[in-house]
Order: C-alpha cells, then sequence, then structure tokens
C-alpha cells in the first residue's frame, strides 16, 4: 500500500462589500428583485462602457498590503472570453497577465505547529449572473442583478495537505477579509466562495499529480466533507490503476458526493486580452501610503497581543481570533471587566459560546451583551457570587432575566462571605461525614474536595469556595 | 434651394430668422423621400425631427439659440438613439429600439440640433463601400453605380446629396476619412479620446472614433465642437476644452510645415489621385506652408496590424450579440448552443463573421503571440513613426484613399481587396491620431478625390485651420454632384 | 498562411457562429486570404518593443461608489427575445 500525499491549491471570491458594482453605478445589495438591479452595462447593452469603482481597487490594495503581497503600481484588466447565459458581455473582465496583487502570505496553526501558505495573487474582476433552473416551461431564467459585482479572487499556492489544513486556511483568510472590512464574509449569500485544486501523489513525490477542480464548497461545514470526497475518490481511482481526469467536478451537498461537470467539460480557449475600454489601474506610492496607515489591527497581530498583553493561552487566543466579531466581543467585555481577561476568556470560549452554538446565535445577536457579561465578571471577581452561581445568572440573562445585579438580588444569590455562617456550616459537614474526614486526617487530600463539595451543596452554592477550603482546613488539620 | 448653403450658414439664417427650423427640416425630410433611391437612410424620423424644429423654433423666436439651434442633422445608425432603431446595419439589431442616448447623440441634441433620421452603414461599420449593409448598398450622389465608401457611407451621400448638412460617422480604419474622399465632403476623425464612444456600438473599441462629415473645415469644426469633450462614462475619455479648435480656425499657414512621406506617394496609388494631391499641396505652398519630405517607413505592416487588431477586439466586442437579452433570436434554438449558434449565424453577416473568426482565430490559444502580440508590437512602431515625423513637420499629408470610388460590387467578392482602401487611413486609428479628409477635386470620370491630413495627438484646431484656409482660397468643396 | 477546415470548425465554435458544411470552404478561402495579408507582419521588425494596448498611455480613471442607476428593468427588457418575471429566459442549462 502507498502513502497518499493530498495537495490542495484554494481559490476564493471575495465579494468586495462596494455599495455599486465594479463598472457600473447599479446597486450590489442582495436579494433584490430578479433583474432590478442589472442597469445598461451590467447587462452588456450595445454601446455602454465601463467605468472601474474607486473603493474596489482600494480594498483589492489593503487587502495586498495586509498580506505582504506587492500591490502592482500598474495591473491590466484582461478580457476573459466565453458563452455562458449569466455572462452578459460574452466576456468577463477581470486580471490575467498583470493582477493587482502577488505574492504575499498567510500563517495558519496547524496540530503540527505553524505553517505559511503563499498566495499566488489576487485580481479583481467582475461576477457572473445567476441561472435559475426552476420550471420555466422547461427553461432557465437569467437574473442578471450579481452580474458586475466586484470580486477579488484570491488563489493560493499549492501549499495545503489536508482538508483540515485548507479549512484553517479558509478561517483565517475569511476572518482577515472581514477585519480589512472589504468582504461581509457572507457564505449563504455567496461573498465568500470557495474552488479547491486537488491532487495526490505517493508520499515523498514532488512532481504534482493531475488535478481536479472542486466548485461549489461554500460553507466551511462543506469544504472538508467535499475535499474527503474526492481525494478518497481519487485514491481509489488510482489504486484501481486508472487515471484521474483533469476536469472541474461540482460537490453535491445533498447527496454527500463529487460529480463531474459534463457542460464545462470542453476545452477552454478563454482567449484572454487587454481590455480595450480600460486603461490600466494604476495605484501609486502615496496612495498606498495612505492605506497602509489605516490598515486595522490584522489577526496575527491580535492573535500576538492576546497572547503577550492579556498573557492568554495559545488555544484561548486562537479561539478568540477565529473570528473578527468574537475577537470584538471579548474585548468589549473585557473592558467593562475591570481588565480582567483571563476569566472573560474562560466565558468568552466556554460558557457564552456554548450558548451561541446550542441556539444557533451569531456573537453580534447575543442576548448577553458585553457589557452585561463583564458586570458578570466583575461579581465573580469581587466575590458577589461564585463561578457556579455565575453560571445560572448568566443562564437568567440569556432569558433576558435583566441585569446581573438586579437578578442576583431578585434571586438573592450574593455569596456568603460571612466567616462565622460559613464556619458553622463547615462544623455540621464535619460532624455529618466522620469517615472522609478521617481519610483526610490520615493524609488523603483528595477527599476534602468531596467535604467542599458538601458545604457548597449545604449554602446552595453562596459560599464563597475559597473561604470554604481555608475554613475546613483549618477546622480539620489546624 | 436651402440645401445649397453649408451647415454654418444655414445655422446664422436660422438665428437672423431668415428661414424657421419647421422649413428647413421640412425642406431636407422632403429631398430625403425624393433621393431615397440613394438608400442612404435606414430610418428617417419625420414625427420626431418636426417637433424638435417646432422646439427650435420657439427658442429661436426667444433669440435662445445654443450652437446648432435648429439645423437638422443625422446620425449615422451605429449611435444610439433613445426610442428609434439603432440597428448598426445588421439583421441582428434590425428590431432594436435603444432605451439611451449616446453621448454624442445627447451633445448634438443639447446643442439644439434637429435629428431627421439614422444613416446607412457597413454592417456594425466593417466594411469599406457601405455594401455589408443589412438595408442594402448605399449610392454614390457623384455616380450611383459607385460606393460611397464606407463605413459611413450612409451619411457621406447624405450630406454629399445634401439630404441633410452635416452627419455624425464613425472611424475605425478610416470610416469617416474614406467616405468623404470617395463624397466630396469635409469628414474628420478625431484624436482617440476626444468624442465620447458612450453610446456607439462598439466595433474595436482601441480605434473607434465618431466624427464629423459635413461640407467644409468649418461645418466640421462646429459639430467637433458640439460633439467632443470629457465624458465619465467612458473611460477613455480625455479631459480637454475645444478652446483649441476656435483658435486653430484662425491659423495662418506662413511656415506651416507639411509632411509628406514617400510611402502615401507610392505608383501604386491612382494616378488622377497622385494629380489631385500634388495640386493640392502646391496650393498649400502658395498660402504659405513648407513641404518636407518626412519617412513613415513601417506603413506597409499597418494594414496587417490593423486586420489583427481590429478583428480581435471586434470578436470580443460582439459576443454580446447572443440572442439573450435583445437582438436577433433565432427560431432554431432548441439548446444554449443552437440559441447561440443559429442567431450569430443568422443574426451576422458575412463579412462580419469572417472578422468574428479570424479575430476569434488570432486570440486563440497558440495563435495568440505570432497574431495579436506581434500587431501590438506592430502598432507600437507605428506610433512611434508618426512622433518621428512630426519631430519635422506639424501635419502629414497625402491622399485619403488609394482610388476614387469604385463601382458597386467590385470588391464584394475579394474582402483583401477591399481592405486595402484604408492603407492611409488606419495608420492613424492605430496611433490615435486625428485625421482629416478634405474634397481635392475630381478624377477624369468626375469623382471627388480626397487629401488626408494628419495632425498630432489633439491638434484637431490645427487640421481644421489649414483645412479651412486652403477652402478659402479653392473651391472643390463647393461642388455639387449632379442632380442634386 | 492559410487555415484549415478543422480550424475554421474550431474557431466557429468558440465564436458560437454556426458554419454549414457547405459555407465551410467559402470561410477557409476567405481566412486563409487574410491570414495570407495578415502574415506580411513579420516583415516588421519587432525586437525589443513592447506591445501596445492602448492609442494613450493614460491611467485608468476611477469614479466614486455610488449608486447611480435606478431600477430600469422594464425599459430594458422592452426588447428582448422571451422574458417571464423579470427573467430572460434561455432553453434549460444543464450543469
Ligand atoms: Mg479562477
Ligand atoms: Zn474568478
Amino acid at each position: 500500500m502507498v502513502a497518499w500525499e493530498t495537495v490542495i491549491g484554494l481559490e476564493v471570491h471575495a465579494q468586495l462589500m462596494t455599495r455599486s458594482k465594479i463598472f457600473s453605478g447599479a446597486s450590489t445589495a442582495y436579494g433584490a428583485e430578479a433583474n432590478t438591479q442589472a442597469c445598461a452595462v451590467d447587462i452588456g447593452l450595445p454601446g455602454v462602457l465601463p467605468v472601474m469603482n474607486r473603493q474596489a481597487a482600494l480594498m483589492a490594495a489593503r487587502f495586498g498590503l495586509a498580506v505582504g503581497g506587492s500591490v502592482n503600481p500598474v495591473s491590466v484588466f484582461a478580457r476573459k472570453n466565453y458563452f455562458y447565459p449569466d455572462l452578459p458581455k460574452g466576456y468577463q473582465i477581470s486580471q490575467y497577465e498583470i493582477p493587482v496583487v502577488s505574492g504575499g502570505s498567510l500563517e495558519i496553526h496547524t496540530a503540527a505547529g505553524d505553517k505559511t501558505i503563499r498566495l499566488t495573487r489576487a485580481h479583481l474582476e467582475e461576477d457572473a449572473g445567476k441561472s435559475l433552473h426552476e420550471d420555466f416551461h422547461g427553461m432557465t431564467g437569467i437574473d442578471l442583478n450579481r452580474a458586475g459585482t466586484p470580486l477579488l479572487e484570491i488563489v493560493s499556492e499549492p501549499d495545503l495537505r489536508s482538508p483540515a489544513e485548507a479549512v484553517t486556511y479558509l478561517r483565517k483568510l475569511h476572518s482577515l477579509v472581514r477585519t480589512l472590512e472589504i468582504c461581509d464574509g457572507n457564505m449563504q449569500e455567496g461573498s465568500f466562495r470557495c474552488d479547491a485544486n486537488i491532487s495526490i501523489r505517493p508520499q515523498g513525490e514532488t512532481t504534482l499529480g493531475t488535478r481536479t477542480e472542486l466548485k461549489n464548497i461554500n460553507s466551511f461545514r462543506f469544504v472538508e466533507r467535499a475535499l474527503h470526497h474526492e481525494i478518497a475518490r481519487q485514491i481509489t481511482v488510482l489504486e484501481d490503476g486508472g487515471e484521474v481526469v483533469q476536469e472541474t467536478r461540482l460537490y453535491d451537498p445533498d447527496r454527500d458526493l463529487t460529480r463531474s461537470m459534463r457542460s464545462k467539460e470542453e476545452a477552454h480557449d478563454y482567449r484572454y486580452f487587454p481590455d480595450p475600454d480600460l486603461p490600466p489601474l494604476v495605484i501609486d506610492a502615496h496612495d498606498l501610503e495612505v492605506l497602509r496607515n489605516e490598515l486595522p489591527e490584522l489577526p496575527d497581530a491580535r492573535l500576538a497581543r492576546f497572547i503577550a498583553d492579556y498573557r492568554l493561552s495559545m488555544d484561548d487566543a486562537l479561539q478568540l481570533n477565529s473570528q473578527k466579531e468574537i475577537a470584538d466581543y471579548y474585548e468589549e467585555t473585557v473592558s467593562c471587566a475591570n481588565d480582567e481577561t483571563r476569566l472573560t476568556a474562560n466565558w468568552v470560549t466556554g460558557e457564552l459560546m456554548s450558548w451561541l452554538n446550542r441556539s444557533d446565535i451569531a456573537i453580534t445577536d447575543s442576548p448577553v451583551t458585553p457589557a452585561m457579561l463583564g458586570q458578570l465578571v466583575c461579581r465573580i471577581q469581587d466575590q458577589t457570587i461564585s463561578g457556579k452561581i455565575a453560571k445560572e445568572v448568566f443562564e437568567a440573562m440569556w432569558a433576558s432575566e435583566g441585569d446581573v445585579d438586579s437578578i442576583i438580588t431578585a434571586r438573592g444569590l450574593t455569596q456568603i462571605t460571612d466567616t462565622g455562617a460559613i464556619e458553622q456550616t463547615v462544623s455540621e459537614v464535619i460532624a455529618r461525614f466522620p469517615d472522609q474526614v478521617a481519610q483526610v486526617r490520615a493524609g488523603e487530600d483528595k477527599v476534602i474536595g468531596f467535604l467542599v463539595g458538601q458545604v457548597m451543596k449545604a449554602t446552595s452554592g453562596k459560599a464563597n469556595p475559597q473561604a470554604v477550603n481555608e475554613i475546613l482546613k483549618r477546622q480539620l488539620l489546624g | 434651394m436651402p440645401h445649397r448653403h453649408n451647415l454654418t450658414t444655414l445655422r446664422d439664417m436660422l438665428r437672423r430668422r431668415e428661414i424657421s427650423s419647421t422649413e428647413l427640416t421640412h425642406h431636407f425630410l422632403e429631398r430625403i423621400d425624393r433621393h431615397s433611391d440613394l438608400n442612404a437612410f435606414i430610418t428617417v424620423d419625420e414625427e420626431g425631427a418636426l417637433a424638435a424644429a417646432q422646439q427650435a423654433d420657439k427658442h429661436l423666436a426667444r433669440d435662445e439659440h445654443a450652437p446648432l439651434t435648429g439645423v437638422p442633422l443625422a446620425h449615422k445608425d451605429i449611435f444610439c438613439t433613445q426610442g428609434l432603431l439603432t440597428s448598426c446595419g445588421s439583421k441582428m439589431l434590425r428590431n432594436f429600439i435603444s432605451p439611451y442616448d449616446a453621448t454624442v447623440v445627447e451633445r448634438l441634441a443639447k446643442a439644439g440640433s434637429v435629428l431627421v433620421g439614422k444613416t446607412n452603414m457597413d454592417e456594425f461599420a466593417m466594411g469599406s463601400s457601405n455594401e455589408t449593409s443589412h438595408f442594402g448598398p448605399v449610392h454614390n450622389p457623384w455616380d450611383l453605380q459607385r460606393v460611397p465608401g464606407g463605413s459611413s457611407g450612409g451619411s457621406a451621400a447624405a450630406v454629399a446629396s445634401r439630404l441633410v448638412p452635416g452627419a455624425t460617422g464613425t472611424d475605425t480604419g478610416g470610416s469617416i476619412r474614406q467616405p468623404a474622399a470617395f463624397c466630396g465632403l469635409t469628414g474628420l476623425k478625431p484624436s482617440y479620446g476626444r468624442v465620447s464612444r458612450y453610446g456607439m456600438i462598439a466595433f474595436a473599441s482601441s480605434l473607434d472614433q465618431g466624427g464629423p462629415l459635413a461640407l467644409s473645415a468649418e461645418d466640421a469644426a462646429l459639430l467637433l465642437q458640439c460633439m467632443a469633450g470629457f465624458d465619465s462614462r467612458d473611460s477613455t475619455s480625455i479631459a480637454r476644452d475645444t478652446a483649441d479648435i476656435d483658435e486653430g480656425l484662425k491659423i495662418n499657414l506662413h511656415g506651416l510645415r507639411l509632411g509628406l512621406p514617400a510611402e502615401f506617394f507610392d505608383e501604386s496609388i491612382d494616378n488622377a489621385v497622385l494629380t489631385r494631391v500634388r495640386e493640392a499641396l502646391g496650393i498649400f505652398e502658395r498660402l504659405g506652408a513648407t513641404l518636407v519630405d518626412v519617412a513613415l517607413p513601417n506603413s506597409a505592416a499597418g494594414i496587417p496590424c490593423y486586420y489583427v487588431i481590429a478583428p480581435a477586439e471586434a470578436s470580443s466586442n460582439l459576443s454580446r450579440f447572443d440572442g439573450v437579452r435583445f437582438g436577433h433570436r433565432s427560431d432554431q434554438a432548441s439548446d444554449l448552443l443552437t440559441l447561440y449558434e443559429n442567431s450569430r449565424a443568422e443574426g451576422f453577416g458575412e463579412e462580419v463573421k469572417r472578422r468574428i473568426l479570424i479575430g476569434t482565430y488570432a486570440l486563440s490559444a497558440g495563435y495568440y503571440d505570432a497574431y495579436y502580440l506581434k500587431a501590438q508590437k506592430i502598432r507600437r512602431v507605428i506610433a512611434q513613426d508618426f512622433s518621428k515625423a512630426f519631430e519635422q513637420c506639424d501635419i502629414i499629408v497625402g491622399p485619403t484613399a488609394p482610388t476614387t470610388a469604385f463601382s458597386l460590387g467590385e470588391k464584394t467578392q475579394d474582402p483583401v481587396a477591399m481592405y486595402l482602401n484604408d492603407i492611409f487611413t488606419n495608420t492613424v486609428n492605430l496611433a490615435g491620431l486625428p485625421g482629416l479628409s478634405i474634397p481635392a477635386g475630381l478624377d477624369e470620370a468626375g469623382l471627388p478625390v480626397g487629401l488626408q491630413l494628419i495632425g498630432q495627438f489633439m491638434d484637431e484646431g490645427r487640421l481644421l485651420g489649414a483645412a479651412h484656409r486652403f477652402q478659402q482660397a479653392t473651391d472643390w468643396h463647393q461642388l455639387v454632384p449632379k442632380g442634386f | 498562411m492559410s487555415i484549415s477546415e478543422k480550424d475554421v470548425v474550431r474557431v466557429a465554435h468558440l465564436a458560437r457562429i454556426r458554419v454549414a458544411p457547405d459555407e465551410l470552404g467559402r470561410y477557409q478561402a476567405g481566412l486563409s486570404d487574410i491570414l495570407a495579408l495578415v502574415a506580411q507582419m513579420q516583415d516588421c521588425d519587432t525586437d525589443g518593443v513592447e506591445p501596445m494596448a492602448h492609442p494613450q498611455d493614460i491611467a485608468l480613471r476611477l469614479r466614486e461608489d455610488t449608486v447611480t442607476e435606478a431600477d430600469q428593468r422594464s425599459s430594458l427588457q422592452q426588447g428582448a427575445p422571451q422574458v417571464e418575471n423579470g427573467l430572460y429566459l434561455v432553453p434549460r442549462v444543464i450543469e
């Protein structure tokens, strides 16, 4: 049996968050009635001409700076010629020989350590429209609202070695374009789409195997599944003595398989040439300097800051940085929690995340706001409540019962820090569990936890656990 | 006989209210109708024209006038006109009513002109004889058995036969200048970027320019001033005002250096054409200009270079005519492929298809470098030749076309022979320079000969000024074909 | 320079123009003549010359990112060959 190595390169189409289209003044808003946002330029009416959107150019340059690529001072728009009903002009305005961004890279954290994924390029282009295959008397309906929406196509080198790496890279890229505020990352609406080039080769081999292109893997959930399927399929083909055919395949999430796209099978000859309607795009050093100064803190820098300044573990820092919104939420909470960074991190990655996941709610829509959670952390910190009680408070806040203090008051959850009261309960517990007390005294330290638990139970969790510990130890051993 | 006057004169008569726009419009509409056998028009908009004329008369009555208030004009059918058929001479667009106006149309309307109709043209501007039109050939008013030139043949025939005092044309490789030469007119192809291409149906985007066809340099200047100017809807539009055109008309020919490229005075050129051109240059000399020899050593590569670049761009520009959103859709369209292939096979004429195919070939995998890229390099060499020549002269002169108007049908079976008509004009498009054709007399058959003046980038003013001085000293531009 | 019938078929397919079998010869001849003309390009020395895609040496002008086009669907679809519910219809596309 040969051991196979997987080689994956990704092409991501990130829809740029402009108000108007890349070459026309039509709106890019999602969800409008068919063809109501397809103006004369978008439908390629005879005589119309493209005029480039400044914002799209600046967004592309911002991306280039963020990934350490070179933002080319002069880049060229080219026409990619092919016929398809959702491509109104019979060509897509894209960039070919000289893209707006060349090179650059992204660092990803994998189980095996950090890894650099090189980017080949990022280029600007216009999106196509949509074909609707619902029944129109056996015909296909064409909606050109999306035609002309600005896209940044981000192409990676074949540096990814597993579906898991591919997903990590995608998440990193997703977080980056959102941090840069150039793409809303909405995968459901197609704002962040991914195609993958996949090949396999025997471990140790240096030349690339024949690749297939996998289209339509438009959710993080599908990416890993689709890639696994395709890799397994290629292995089967090769191990059965066959050959992988270079082709475009489509992932079908409903049937959970990939299949050949017959309609796109024919040999492509796109006849690229410079678009004569558009002189070269020029981004000069001054523009770049301005953009560089305006760059927000990037995910890598934020991660480093979380570790260095907030003294978070790598795991927590990574988890908090997996999405810009989570990191934003976390930092806002910290600022409402007396800068209690680590305890806040535990609450965000723990309780908050599990509630969000369970309810399938985005962090930006969380019923527990950063201010509320910050307040909760403060109450734990000042020992008004214990961590355990805090969970009850959190649940109540989630159910919109009010803010931290009113819930604590209403439910009488204030922690018992009165040592007299705790001394009393401790004495009762010592009297009730003589066997365990004997074990502790004989040096079985672990059993002390059981006694602490009994005290907490007896006070409905309201006793300050630290005080309980001290008093117990003093009464038993002192 | 108001049609005997040129556009500037008519404009002044209107302002002095010696004639009303309604009368003038009626007069020209009548002439268009009487001479419909020329086939110069695809669409005549009587109703719209008379309404616009009435409106103009109201303004004139109040002494409110824009530069062209009340002057009837025609547009080549390549310019989109809202609410009117815009066919581009093609079956593909024989039912296409444009929902918007081209910038040129908008500007000339704003200048007060009255649009009488849309003129015939070679299909998608591909031709040099106006014989590729879906709406049939146009006849040259100087000899009805001959071609008017192309592709702006309808505009040229209409102005020459005084069916309209001025018209727009477009020039990708000579399509204003060659028909101007064949019909005895003054026709200007402006510098690339001077006139907006928005709403002008694209043939070859890096070469196309709209411009005027008129009876005199003065008229052409007036029309250009109204057509030209920056347009934010065209990314290749150049921000430049038209003050130089006014200034240019006042120039003096003393010391003006006219450059004669040996390559434009080749023995393959029709004798009568050469003779008339030399005589015209003699007149320029008498008016104070000096003649200098210059060289355009790579001119011979112009035609082959042009016939790669223009079809390559056209093959892509014409892909939008696919039967999906506008234009002709075949009845024989059982699936997507047959929808495309049959709609395009039926909608396009043979010359258009030939050029799409050659352009597709030149861009296709394995051929791009040898054809398209090579042509682009030659394009630079040609542009550099012009720059060098302009170090020695102010204007380059020569014949507009190697012959006078040829017979209908004479070259339709031989595309390459047809292409050679543009031998002196298309290098000017490749370099993006302004070129002007003016009448320089008649050959022995009584057919007009054109003299071409080529200027430096954005130097239309000087071209028009030189032509204006010449026309003040000669009357070739006032000759009227018999029967008109 | 000449072009084969096979090339004509290939190019006609790329350009989505049906060329009937009885037209093939005529197109082949016409295109071959043009290619013979075009072959004269080889006489021009272009060593070290940069290709020229635009007649002027200008930078792309950029427009501000504002929405200027309102819904014009009904006027834009007036002459469309086949529309329904605002959609352009084409024979079923199979993917
Ligand atoms: Mg791609
Ligand atoms: Zn793309």
